[in-house]
């Protein structure tokens, strides 16, 4: 085990993919020459070359497309995008091509890509900045989505998001490269998508979150431990495909749940999450799931404002007090 | 100053010129064929320019129409021995009014037609005859495909080909099999030049399991990849960025290939064909950027969607090759493609404005009110299928019973693949939840 920044892990993997496999290239804006717009490819430039490690212009949607061209003839890109935010202009390649090729050559094409980057909100950069982005991409079948919350997640998800065959979408919360973590240094080191971790148990009531809302979770865990409230607290890791077995299993126990979700509640992960509970765990719940989101409003500037709108710890405990009928 | 002035009174020369057009047919007619000369003598000008074959008297192309006119392809537009409108070797290309290259441009103009011999070309007898049917298959396929379609055996958009076909099979003949093509929604005529099969091309717009994407594609996504047909794609410019990372590939892999990216003029427009463009030149990719220039995105013409028309000239602030191609030749596209994929191949990318013409309408539910009998009559003598097989009979390279004979083959292939749809079986139910993903016991949920 080693102690990396959550940077520094996504980098190993990255790395170590690369080493292993020649097809697997990584392109994407100030990449290369200026080491990573948040330092994650730092020296891979010095190691493999520019042929594998590519600066590219401004132009979400044509590196987007390029890479699923390539991706189309057995090439495995790694596309960076600064943030998620800025992947909206690829939204048509990412939706219409990447998700759609294999379903609509009947099975004959695979496209083998991850496209990764920052998401979500990142203190005061208002309303454009500052979108967590998995509902959109959560909505379109043939995209699998994953979305760690730790070094060691990010270091064994990557490697297996870069080995998939189907387009993945790896999205690393902006605040969190420089969060410290002891990462796996076992060879040949992977986390298969679509699997859970459970992070604490309790019997009272179930917290699902991932990515920066899964330390929110785990402190409003600790306080309610403190009340006399045992929490179970589950990362799902992976949006896309959802382990809800996993949620389902811990709801029969507890039979309260919570659901904390930086992105907006209107057609959100947390509505989705709650809606499969109540139609597959009805019988065990004891009250109404809650979920905690970002507001229902774009994301403000101000300090004060910008606190308010995001998912806190009081509001998921608020929340957990809700579901436990205590206030 | 001086010069947006310039530039702001060409536009409205440009604007009135297009009201006047509208007014007039025959004017229009006139004036593009002053227009067609214009560009064939500055053609010869240029100093990029290819050595264009040796000028043939007249009589001999009015004898070739001659031919034509006698042994029509039927069904096929033109052979109606009516006088052409035009003179001289150019076809009309459309709104082709002025070649304004600066000075140190690379562009290349093929705008000749019935400037290529098959010798000169190195093609043989077997080789023609061989285009000559791969261009009926693509007409007599759409023709069929669009009966089939009035009788609700196709459903969905069905864009039509028909006119196009010395693009598609110039193109293909003039290329490596294993060179990556992509192409828009009009995409029957690539693949069928592609070799794709009739039956998986039919079965696929009937929506039947033996389609070519197991019918979950229908018209506009065509795919086969064992032959390097990289779609078929519904989304307007969106395919160019692929095509360019298609390109990538064959650098990154060194596969000596070259990407083939078709799009309509309306794509041009789109910011995707900017940015892909961009690429392309910036990566040294061998890519062809092909814009088949049928002159209407949909129902808006070339005039009133561009400030500037000449599209060959889109890659020039890319520091790309433009290369202005007459469409409706298959000689010259062939001669044209053949010419600039070798030197594609070793990473050059290039910009082709290939002036075409499609018969039909954008689809099978457009009216097509935006255009005149005119315009489409002045169109007639330019048939590509026409016009090679009256090559052929003029140079005593086939029989016309010869070339009835490939006609009555390739229309029984495509009954036969009619007749293959309608025997095809609906995709059974659960096959909606196969080829979403490659790894197969992804957890659904239904």
């Amino acid at each position: 085990m080693a102690e990396l920044q959550f940077r520094e892990a996504l980098r190993a993997a990255m790395t170590e993919e690369m080493e292993r496999d020649e097809n697997v290239f990584l392109m994407g804006e100030e990449v290369a020459e200026y080491n990573g717009a948040y330092k994650v490819s730092q020296g891979m430039l010095d190691q493999f070359g520019p042929k594998r490690i590519i600066d590219t212009p401004i132009s979400e949607n044509g590196f987007s497309g390029l890479g699923i061209g390539a991706a189309m003839m057995g090439l495995r890109p790694i596309i960076e995008f600064m943030t998620w935010n800025f992947a909206f202009v690829a939204f048509d390649q990412i939706v219409s091509n990447a998700a759609k090729m294999r379903y609509m050559s009947g099975g004959q094409l695979k496209v083998p890509i991850v496209f990764r980057g920052g998401n979500g909100a990142a203190g005061q950069l208002a309303a454009t900045h500052s979108n967590s982005t998995e509902p959109f991409y959560a909505n379109v079948p043939g995209l699998k989505i994953v979305a760690p919350s730790n070094p060691d997640d990010a270091k064994g998800l990557l490697k297996s998001a870069i080995r998939d065959d189907d387009p993945v979408l790896f999205m690393e919360s902006e605040l969190m490269f420089g969060m410290k973590g002891e990462v796996s240094d076992a060879v040949d080191y992977t986390i298969p998508i679509g699997e859970a971790r459970i992070a604490r148990e309790g019997d009272d009531l179930t917290i699902v979150a991932h990515s920066k809302s899964y330390w929110l979770a785990m402190e409003a865990a600790e306080e309610l431990s403190k009340q006399g409230y045992e929490a179970t607290v589950i990362d799902p890791r992976t949006i896309r495909p959802f382990p809800f077995d996993a949620v389902i299993d811990s709801v029969k126990k507890t039979n309260r749940l919570v659901i904390v979700d930086e992105s907006q509640p209107f057609g959100g992960i947390a509505s989705e999450v709650g809606f499969q509970i109540q139609q597959r765990a009805f019988d065990y719940l004891d009250a109404p799931v809650q979920r905690v989101t970002a507001k229902d409003v774009p994301a403000p500037y101000a300090k004060n404002l910008i606190e308010a709108w995001m998912p806190s710890v009081d509001d998921t405990i608020a929340a957990a007090k809700r579901a436990l009928y205590v206030n | 100053m001086a010069e947006k002035k310039t530039t702001s009174t060409a536009k409205k020369a440009t604007a009135s010129k297009t009201a006047a057009s509208k007014a007039t047919a025959s004017k229009t007619a006139a004036k593009k064929t002053t227009a067609s000369k214009t560009t064939a003598k500055k053609t010869t000008a240029k100093k990029t320019t290819r050595k264009p074959a040796p000028r043939k008297a007249p009589a001999k192309r009015t004898t070739a129409r001659k031919a034509a006119a006698e042994n029509p392809v039927p069904g096929a537009v033109g052979g109606d021995g009516a006088p052409s409108p035009i003179e001289g070797q150019s076809l009309n290309l459309g709104h082709a009014e002025a070649i304004n290259a600066p000075g140190d441009a690379d562009f290349r103009f093929y705008t000749e037609v019935d400037a290529y011999t098959h010798e000169e070309l190195g093609l043989d007898v077997e080789t023609l005859l061989d285009m000559y049917r791969n261009m009926l298959m693509q007409r007599r396929f759409e023709e069929r495909a669009a009966q089939m379609y009035g009788r609700q055996k196709i459903s969905g958009f069905l864009h039509l080909y028909i006119g196009q076909e010395a693009v598609s099979t110039g193109s293909v003949w003039a290329t490596r099999p294993d060179d990556p093509i992509i192409t828009a929604y009009r995409d029957h005529g690539l693949g069928l030049a592609r070799g794709m099969s009739a039956n998986a091309c039919m079965a696929e717009l009937f929506g039947k399991v033996d389609g070519s994407s197991r019918g979950k594609g229908g018209s506009m996504h065509f795919f086969d990849v064992s032959k390097h047909f990289y779609g078929g794609h519904g989304i307007v410019g969106g395919q160019i960025p692929v095509g360019v990372g298609l390109a990538f590939a064959c650098k990154y892999k060194e596969t000596g290939g070259v990407s083939l990216t078709y799009f309509g003029d309306g794509a041009i427009n789109q910011g995707s064909f900017h940015e892909a463009a961009n690429l392309a030149a910036l990566y040294e990719l061998p890519a062809l950027l092909i814009c088949e220039n049928n002159q209407y995105a949909m129902g808006t013409s070339v005039e009133r969607s561009r400030g500037s028309v000449d599209l060959y000239k889109q890659g020039y602030p890319y520091d790309m090759a433009g290369v202005l191609i007459n469409g409706m030749d298959v000689f010259t596209v062939y001669k044209a493609m053949k010419d600039i994929t070798d030197e594609a191949r070793e990473g050059k990318p290039f910009m082709v404005d290939m002036r075409t013409y499609r018969y039909r309408g954008h689809s099978m539910s457009d009216p097509q009110k935006y255009r005149t009998k005119e315009e489409m009559e002045a169109k007639k003598d330019e048939d590509p299928i026409v016009r090679l097989k009256a090559y052929m009979l003029e140079h005593k390279l086939a029989e016309n019973d010869a070339l009835d004979t490939i006609d009555d083959e390739v229309k029984q292939v495509v009954l036969g693949a009619v007749e293959f749809a309608e025997n095809s079986p609906y995709p059974p139910v659960e096959t909606m939840y196969e080829d979403v993903y490659v790894q197969d016991d992804y957890p659904f949920i239904s």
